[in-house]
């Protein structure tokens, strides 16, 4: 720290801080050797294949960092000037435009922090919409194969939730569906592709009974790197669509974050978008805080913008050949389901999208060898364990996505892995039950950490250290 | 350069894999109807090297920290960023990995935030701190989520001189909670305690700033005994770059500490990404939105980290669950773990001082009057006796940013700015600010 060279201030005694934080006290090479340390623990895309379903493991382009470090946009201040701020406008505002290009709907807001807060964003949309129509809609219909925040918004956005079937071909029953939309529902909440990784073959007819209640449709953009450039959720009568930059374009994931999760809209909704607004005038790109109908703001300032530079650095190197993207996403998921279907379970016999589910049940039945076992083994052949237990409808569900960054070796060596541990289950499934044998630590028991809940470290029990 | 590595041959050995005899095939279950039938209409790809000339031609176009002197703070600030936070992410590792549901395959990213969620509980005085939000406003919605779950009440109380932002955040998610929201003037730009104690009856939580938007130090301790008093939750909003000079709020009786982690290593980034925090008292830990990593053992006996209490969250409870959160920030929080450890109780109390001592000789010499009498830590506000957007207009023609109109949020404030300084300050930047600000 150097000095400051000005007389030394102190605070008033009554709010000063009595005793210091128990901070660790170390050089920066022995937290370097820490930090590198900890990496190594830690199985990342780049460290090999991470076919986890429904987070769309794709490869993160170096050049994403280089852009986001780049002077004028890493050290620029969120509360800069307009005129001070125009490249950081134009970006988001082309990132903007473009968006809306990919799922065909008429205006963008960045501004929510990730997919989640996207889904919470638009379902406050719609509340706006029809508080501003004077109807009173209380309900929001969510299929039964829906990732788990669909219903966790639903309820925090102050909705009652109502489910819905899925029929035999994996695609929402729409008989079951029909009996629950009414004058209290105020939309639909769904991905498609689903979470079994299956286009939904109805959705026009879907949208239809909807729309003609009255009500919305909300796309869960979770899935959206299976249809890019080949069918757009506005085209199939969806009005509000949310998308995570982290998993179509590109954005690190960062061991759990950050991410994007920017919402695009029918025109009808977007004087509720959150502000500020980005508007282009004659004088440039500024912003527009004064919209009277706004939800109001769902983040700080303009939402996340290193994720906004990455994920459009991204767009820009595909261009419109982003369809080459989502369709060799779709032909690799089939791929790996080809050669596995056979050795596992197939809950629905269809040409999956960009993911698919298989299921490890008559490996269970027969050699008392679950889903869990399966993933834990996968490690031992160095792959990262594919979503398991998801969707809820499928019993000892395995949801493979193998994303479009895969080499044919790579999808071939994680089949190869996949029919040697079916193998390994009716042979010797005790190897399977221990696994995995090569990993820093052994399985881990996840009711002891629930039970003791020892979740910073215990001063207290290291006294030397203090 | 593509990133995707099939050749024309793999894809003709993979479809006829599949079984279908061309790309156009594989889509065969997507109706004509809500097909796109024509190509995107986006602007045509780059090579790498023409998106960096074009996205550096973007960021020149901006007036970043090093090109404008910088006095503008007001919830994001130009502290000094070390090597050693953009080290954390450069590890491809831990920059590529995603959420640690496979604890034995993500051991480093579950010790980090352990290590994590132990500084926050140290500097925030608190006994538990999930794995971070994601920045210094959605946290304080959670909060509300949190504090309406503990009282069964469904009123918030936030103090006027809580940042705007922030309150516009939680009056937005507030209806879908079913909680109203109740606001706490300031006075004489702090929060008065018997207005606090009045307001607190009946509300689920009362949330203040501390320092608060104005920089100026809050009564912390009376604001937190305050809503006490009403049976209502103290939720104290931090900058936890403060805390090795100010003290933390859970030794002054708050329930639970929340804030924006951005001054504690991370860049400005024009808003983000950032880490929100979010620390509490013990007895609210299964109330917790996000993610909790805890300490447990492998089948050997070797200590290790997994994801507890998942019962809490979406994936598990659905629409019963604390909270929809999925994504955190966990990398961004461990640019500010590896920022907190480089620092050490020491080194952090030493900036706070820097801050603390270059803002008062900062006061010193411009010769602008104080807007507020009250104590302020880094950040203060002047009352400039003319419009302050004038001020900053013809300030950053001298290529000085002074600061942040408090009129853009306080309609009575047209003529007061707000001055940030931070340590990266010298007595020669002071100097040139109190030049621009002369009438």
């Amino acid at each position: 720290m150097p000095e400051t060279g000005v007389e030394p201030a102190e605070v008033p005694a009554g709010l000063r801080r009595a005793a210091p934080p128990r901070l660790p006290e170390i050089a920066e090479p022995d937290l370097v050797r820490h930090i590198t340390e900890l990496s190594t623990r830690t199985f990342g895309i780049d460290t090999g294949f991470y076919p986890l379903g429904s987070c769309t493991m794709k490869y993160n382009p170096r050049v994403n960092e280089r852009a986001a470090a780049l002077a004028g946009f890493r050290d620029l201040h969120p509360h800069q000037d307009p005129e001070g701020a125009q490249g950081a406008l134009e970006l988001m505002w082309r990132l903007e435009r473009m968006l809306a290009e990919v799922v065909g709907l008429d205006a963008v807001t960045l501004q929510p922090a990730a997919g989640s807060q996207g889904e919470l964003t638009g379902l406050t949309l719609m509340r706006a919409y029809f508080d501003d129509r004077g109807e009173d809609r209380t309900e929001i219909v969510v299929p039964d194969t829906a990732h788990g925040t669909n219903p966790a918004s639903v309820a925090m956005a102050g909705y009652a939730l109502v489910g819905v079937k899925t029929d035999p071909r994996g695609n929402i029953d729409v008989d079951d569906l029909r009996g629950k939309v009414g004058p209290q529902t105020a939309g639909l909440m769904l991905t498609n592709p689903s979470t079994l990784g299956l286009f939904e073959e109805r959705i026009t007819e879907i949208a239809d009974i909807f729309h003609g209640a009255g009500a919305l449709l909300y796309y869960d953009g979770a899935n959206l790197n299976a249809v890019c450039g080949i069918s757009r959720p506005g085209d199939m009568g969806f009005d509000v669509v949310h998308f995570n930059l982290h998993k179509t374009f590109s954005q690190p994931h960062g061991g759990g974050g950050p991410g994007g999760g920017p919402v695009a809209v029918r025109g009808m909704l977007e004087p509720f978008l959150p502000v500020p607004r980005i508007v282009r005038g004659d004088d440039g790109l500024s912003y527009d805080w004064d919209e009277p109908k706004t939800i109001g703001k769902v983040r700080g300032f303009a939402g996340p913008f290193g994720v906004f530079v990455r994920s459009y650095a991204f767009m820009r190197m595909w261009g419109p050949a982003l369809r080459h993207m989502s369709e060799v996403a779709v032909l690799n998921a089939n791929y790996v389901l080809a050669r596995l279907k056979d050795a596992y379970d197939l809950p629905v016999d269809r040409l999956c999208m960009h993911e698919f589910v298989v299921s490890a049940r008559t490996l269970r039945r027969e050699h008392g060898v679950t889903a869990l076992d399966v993933a834990k083994r996968l490690m031992d052949y160095g792959f990262h364990p594919p979503t398991i237990y998801f969707p809820l409808i499928v019993s000892e569900a395995l949801m493979i996505e193998p994303t479009e960054t895969e080499a044919l070796e790579t999808l071939d060596a994680f089949c190869d892995a996949m029919l040697a541990i079916a193998h390994e289950a009716a042979e010797d499934p005790q190897q399977l039950k221990d696994a995995p044998h090569t990993r820093p630590v052994r399985r881990l028991d996840e009711a002891e950490a629930a039970k003791r809940l020892t979740v910073r470290y215990l001063f207290e029990d290291h006294p030397t250290s203090e | 350069m593509t990133f995707t590595a099939l050749t024309d041959a793999d894809r003709d050995a993979m479809l006829a894999a599949v079984g279908v005899g061309s790309m156009e095939e594989l889509f065969r279950d997507i109706p004509d109807a809500v097909r796109l039938g024509r190509e995107l209409d986006v602007e045509p790809a780059l090579t790498e090297a023409e998106l960096m000339a074009h996205l550096s031609q973007l960021a020149g176009q901006n007036a970043d920290a090093g090109s404008e002197l910088l006095f503008l703070g007001a919830g994001i600030y130009d502290h000094y960023v070390p090597a050693i936070c953009d080290a954390v992410m450069a590890r491809g590792e831990l920059l590529t990995a995603y959420t640690p549901y496979q604890p034995e395959m993500s051991q480093g990213t579950l010790q980090a935030i352990f290590e994590y969620q132990t500084a926050i509980c140290e500097l925030t005085g608190m006994d538990v701190s999930n794995a971070s939000g994601y920045d210094g406003t959605t946290v304080a919605a959670d909060a509300c989520f949190v504090a309406r779950a503990a009282t069964r009440r469904t009123k918030v109380v936030v103090a006027q001189a809580l940042n705007p932002q922030v309150r516009r955040v939680v009056r937005t998610f507030a209806p879908g909670f079913g909680l109203e929201v109740v606001e706490v003037p300031h006075s004489g730009g702090t929060t008065d305690p018997d207005a606090v104690r009045a307001a607190a009856e009946d509300a689920a939580c009362v949330i203040f700033q501390q320092p608060n938007f104005f920089g100026c130090l809050e009564p912390a301790p009376d604001l937190a005994a305050a809503a006490t008093a009403a049976g209502a939750l103290p939720i104290a909003h931090v900058d936890l770059l403060s805390l090795g000079v100010l003290e933390a709020p859970g030794n002054y009786g708050c329930a639970l500490a929340i804030g924006e982690g951005q001054s504690a290593g991370n860049h400005m980034s024009y808003g983000g990404p950032h880490y929100g925090f979010m620390a509490a008292k013990g007895e609210h830990i299964r109330r917790l939105p996000g993610r909790i990593v805890g300490e447990t053992h492998d089948l050997e006996g070797k200590r290790g980290y997994v994801l507890t209490l998942q019962t809490r969250e979406q994936h598990i409870r659905r629409e019963k669950a604390t909270s929809n959160i999925t994504t955190n920030q966990t990398l961004l929080a461990l640019a500010g773990l590896a920022y907190l450890c480089w620092l050490g109780p020491r080194g952090l109390e030493e900036v706070g001082r820097a801050c603390l001592s270059l803002a008062e000789e900062a006061k010193r010499r411009v010769g602008a009057p104080l807007a507020f009498d009250r104590p302020t830590f880094k950040e203060f506000a002047l009352d400039l006796g003319r419009p302050a957007e004038d001020v900053v207009r013809a300030a950053r023609a001298r290529g000085v940013h002074p600061g942040y109109p408090l009129g853009r949020d306080y309609p009575d404030m047209q003529n007061l700015l707000l001055v940030a300084v931070t340590e990266k300050r010298t007595t020669a930047d002071i100097a040139r600010l109190a030049e621009v600000l002369e009438p």
